[in-house]
C-alpha cells in the first residue's frame, strides 16, 4: 500500500496487484510515449526550476513555509493518492459497490475537516517541524522516539511495497523489465526531490493529481456509455446485485457488503481508522505544515476534501460499471479478468483501461499511473527524510550540528531512503508473504497514535507516563487481538488468528474495523487512567500552544468569511452529508 | 514560482497533441475500442482549454 493507509490495505486486501491474467500486452505507439515523455521532463524541470531556492535545511525539508494553501490543499491528496488507491478503490467498487463510497464520504472528509479545524492550530501554532517533534513538545522524548522510529520504518517499507507493485504492473502489461522500471521510476523520484526538497515534491503532487484526473476520468465516461447510461447501470445493478447501490440501507445488520453495522463504520471507519490515518500521518501533515500562513495551513486539508469527495466518481463508478457489464457479459465486451475462476477485483481499473482506451488516451492513462505512483513516493521520501534529520538524527547525535550539516543529512537520508525502499521492493517480490506480515503490523500503529493525539491535543491532564505506556499497551493489544480473531474463511495465519482462532467476524473488513477499534480504546484507556493516577508532568504554561484549551483561537485574517476553516469546513460537511443521503 | 505556468504550459500541449493526434487518426479501427467515439479528439479540446485557462490565470496574477 502506498501509504499505509490501513482502509485501503482493508479495501484491497492483497498487498501486491496480482497482473497474470493479462495475457496479451499492450502495444504503445509513438504518441503514448510522447506524453509519458512531456511528463517527465516538466516533473525533473520543476525539481531544476525549485534548485535555487533550496538553501537551508530549512528549505530543503520544510519549503520554509512559503506555499500557497490551494497548492498544499491539493498535495495533501495528492500525497495519499497513489497507484493502489486508485486500483483498490476501484476494486473495491467492483466487489462492495456504493459502500465503498464511505471511505470517501464517512472515512476522509470528516476526518480531514477535523483536522483543519481543531488540530492544525496546534501543529502549525507549535513550529513543530514533524508529528513526532509535536509528541516530544506535548510530551517527552520516549514517546517522539516511539513515533519516529515506527513511522521511518513503516514510510520506507510502504514506498517499496508499492514500488514493487508498479515495477510488476509495468512488467505485466507492457512487458518492461521489472528491475529496469523499478530503478528508472525511482530515479526520477530521486531527482525531482533531491534537487528541489519539500517544494518539488509538493509542487509535483499538484501536477500529478490533476494528471492522475485528466488520465483516469475518461473511464467513467466511456463505462457508462457501455452500460447505457445511469439508468442502464440502476438496471443491471438491481437486477444482479440490489445491495451494492446502497450505501446504508442494509447496515442494519452485518448482511451487507462490507459486513459492519452502521455503528461498526461509524466508528471504526469514520472515527479511529480514518482518524487515525489523516489526522497523525506525517506524510500527511507535512504537506499543510508547509504552508505559508495559520489560515492556508488550517484549510490545506479542508481545500483538499473538495476535490476528495469527488473522486468516488471516477474510481468507485468505473469499479460498479465493471461489475454490472460482467454480470451479464456479451461477446467482445468488457468482463472483469477472472483468476482460477473467481473474479480478480484489482485487475479492474487496468484491464479497463486496455479495454477502452485507444492509443494516445492509453499514454495518459499510464502516465496518470505513473504520476499516482510518484506522488504517493515522493511524499513517503519527504516525511522521510525530515523524520530521520530533525527526530532522530539530530536528537541521537546532531545536536550541536550546524544548518549546512543538517541539509547535508536531509539529502543523504533522501537518498539512502530510496535506495532502502528498493530493498524492500525486491524482497517484497522474492518473499511476499512477509510483506503481508509487515502491512498487518503497520496497520497497528495509526489508532493507537491517534488516541494519544486526541488526549494530547484536547486534555491538558493527559500527561508522559499516560501517553508512553496508553502507546505501547494499545499497540500490544492490537496485535494480540489480531492473533485471536479471523475472518470467516481464512485460515489462521498472516490475516488472523496466529495465536488461537477465538473470534470470528464475517468479512476481513470488519475483521480490520474492530482491530482498529479495539487498539484505539485500549490506547485511550490506558492513557486516561495513568494520567488520572499519575502527578501532572507538565503545567498549563509549557502546554501554552499545545492543548486545544491552552491555545489562542485564532482572530479572523484578511481572508474572504467563505475561506475561514470553519465555515468551509463546515460547507463541505454538510455535502458529505448529502451525497451520504442521495446514495442512501 | 507560479505553478499554474506549467501545469498550463503541460496540458495545452497535452491538448494540442491529442486533438492532433486525433484529427490525424480520424476514422481508425483503434475507436472501436473506445466505442466509436473519437475520444482523443474530444478529451484533447477538454485539456486544450484546461491548460489555456490555467496559463491566463497564470498571466493574469503576472500582471498585477
Amino acid at each position: 500500500m502506498t501509504h499505509l493507509n490501513p482502509l485501503l490495505i482493508l479495501a484491497a486486501s492483497t498487498q501486491s496487484i496480482d497482473t497474470s491474467g493479462f495475457a496479451n500486452q499492450i502495444d504503445l505507439h509513438l504518441i503514448d510515449y510522447s506524453i509519458l515523455g512531456i511528463y517527465l521532463a516538466f516533473v525533473i524541470g520543476i525539481g531544476f526550476a525549485l534548485k535555487r531556492q533550496m538553501r537551508s535545511a530549512e528549505d530543503f525539508l520544510l519549503s520554509g513555509r512559503s506555499i500557497p494553501g490551494w497548492v498544499t490543499g491539493l498535495a495533501f491528496i495528492s500525497a495519499n493518492l497513489g497507484a493502489q488507491e486508485l486500483i483498490g478503490m476501484a476494486a473495491s467498487g467492483a466487489e462492495y459497490g456504493i459502500m465503498t463510497s464511505h471511505f470517501y464520504w464517512v472515512g476522509a472528509i470528516p476526518a480531514m475537516v477535523f483536522l483543519g479545524i481543531f488540530m492544525m492550530p496546534m501543529y502549525y501554532g507549535s513550529k513543530a517541524k514533524s508529528v513526532p517533534e509535536y509528541l516530544k513538545m506535548r510530551y517527552d522524548e520516549r514517546t517522539r522516539t516511539f513515533n519516529s522510529v515506527s513511522f521511518a520504518c513503516m514510510t520506507i517499507f510502504s514506498s517499496g511495497i508499492s514500488m514493487h507493485a508498479l515495477a510488476d504492473l509495468l512488467h505485466a502489461l507492457l512487458g518492461w523489465n521489472y528491475t529496469l522500471s523499478l530503478v528508472i521510476t525511482s530515479a526520477i523520484v530521486l531527482a525531482y526531490v533531491l534537487k528541489g526538497g519539500l517544494s518539488s515534491a509538493i509542487y509535483n503532487e499538484v501536477l500529478q493529481f490533476f494528471m492522475i484526473v485528466f488520465g483516469i476520468a475518461p473511464l467513467a465516461y466511456i463505462g457508462l456509455k457501455d452500460v447505457g447510461g445511469w439508468e442502464g447501470l440502476v438496471a443491471k445493478m438491481s437486477a444482479n446485485n440490489p445491495a451494492a447501490m446502497h450505501s446504508w440501507a442494509g447496515t442494519a445488520d452485518t448482511a451487507n457488503p462490507l459486513g459492519v453495522p452502521w455503528y461498526g463504520i461509524l466508528f471504526g471507519l469514520g472515527f479511529v481508522l480514518s482518524f487515525g490515518y489523516w489526522c497523525t500521518n506525517f506524510a500527511e501533515v507535512q504537506r499543510a505544515l508547509a504552508a505559508n500562513s495559520m489560515g492556508a495551513a488550517r484549510r490545506t486539508p479542508i481545500v483538499g476534501a473538495i476535490p476528495k469527495m469527488l473522486f468516488p466518481a471516477i474510481v468507485i463508478l468505473p469499479g460498479m460499471i465493471a461489475y454490472a457489464l460482467s454480470s451479464d457479459a456479451v461477446a467482445g465486451g468488457y468482463a472483469i479478468p477472472l483468476k482460477d475462476g473467481v473474479p480478480n477485483y484489482n485487475q479492474v481499473l487496468p484491464s479497463m483501461i486496455f479495454h477502452y482506451f485507444p492509443n494516445g488516451l492509453l499514454g495518459l492513462a499510464l502516465t496518470a499511473l505513473m504520476a499516482s505512483f510518484m506522488s504517493g513516493m515522493a511524499a513517503n521520501v519527504t516525511a522521510f527524510n525530515t523524520v530521520w534529520t530533525y527526530d532522530i538524527y539530530q536528537q541521537a547525535w546532531g545536536r550541536n550540528k550546524g544548518d549546512s550539516q543538517l541539509l547535508m543529512m536531509g539529502k543523504i537520508a533522501t537518498v539512502v531512503g530510496i535506495v532502502l525502499a528498493m530493498g524492500c521492493a525486491f524482497i517484497a517480490a522474492k518473499y511476499n508473504n512477509i510483506m503481508s506480515i509487515l502491512q498487518l503490523v503497520f496497520g497497528f500503529v495509526n489508532a493507537p497514535l491517534f488516541a494519544t493525539f486526541l488526549l494530547g491535543m484536547f486534555s491538558r491532564r493527559s500527561n508522559n507516563t499516560g501517553a508512553f505506556w496508553g502507546l505501547v499497551i494499545g499497540t500490544t493489544t492490537a496485535i494480540v487481538f489480531h492473533g485471536l480473531c479471523f475472518a470467516s474463511g481464512n485460515a489462521p495465519g498472516v490475516k488472523g488468528a496466529w495465536i488461537s482462532p477465538l473470534i470470528e467476524f464475517p468479512k476481513e473488513m470488519s475483521q480490520g474495523f474492530w482491530v482498529a477499534i479495539v487498539a484505539f480504546s485500549t490506547t485511550f484507556l490506558v492513557n486516561a487512567i495513568l494520567s488520572a493516577v499519575t502527578k501532572r508532568t507538565k503545567s498549563d504554561e509549557e502546554l501554552r500552544g499545545l492543548v486545544y484549551s491552552l491555545t489562542e483561537k485564532q482572530v479572523a485574517d484578511n481572508d474572504p468569511w467563505i475561506m475561514r476553516p470553519a465555515i468551509l469546513g463546515s460547507i463541505v460537511i454538510i455535502a458529505a452529508v448529502i451525497l451520504n443521503i442521495i446514495f442512501w | 514560482m507560479d505553478l499554474r505556468l506549467p501545469i498550463g504550459l503541460v496540458f495545452t500541449i497535452y491538448g494540442l497533441l491529442l486533438c492532433g493526434y486525433g484529427l490525424f487518426t480520424k476514422g481508425a479501427s483503434m475507436y472501436a475500442k473506445s466505442l466509436g467515439v473519437n475520444i482523443n479528439t474530444g478529451w484533447g479540446i477538454v485539456m486544450l482549454v484546461f491548460g489555456l485557462l490555467m496559463l491566463f490565470l497564470a498571466k493574469r496574477a503576472n500582471k498585477s
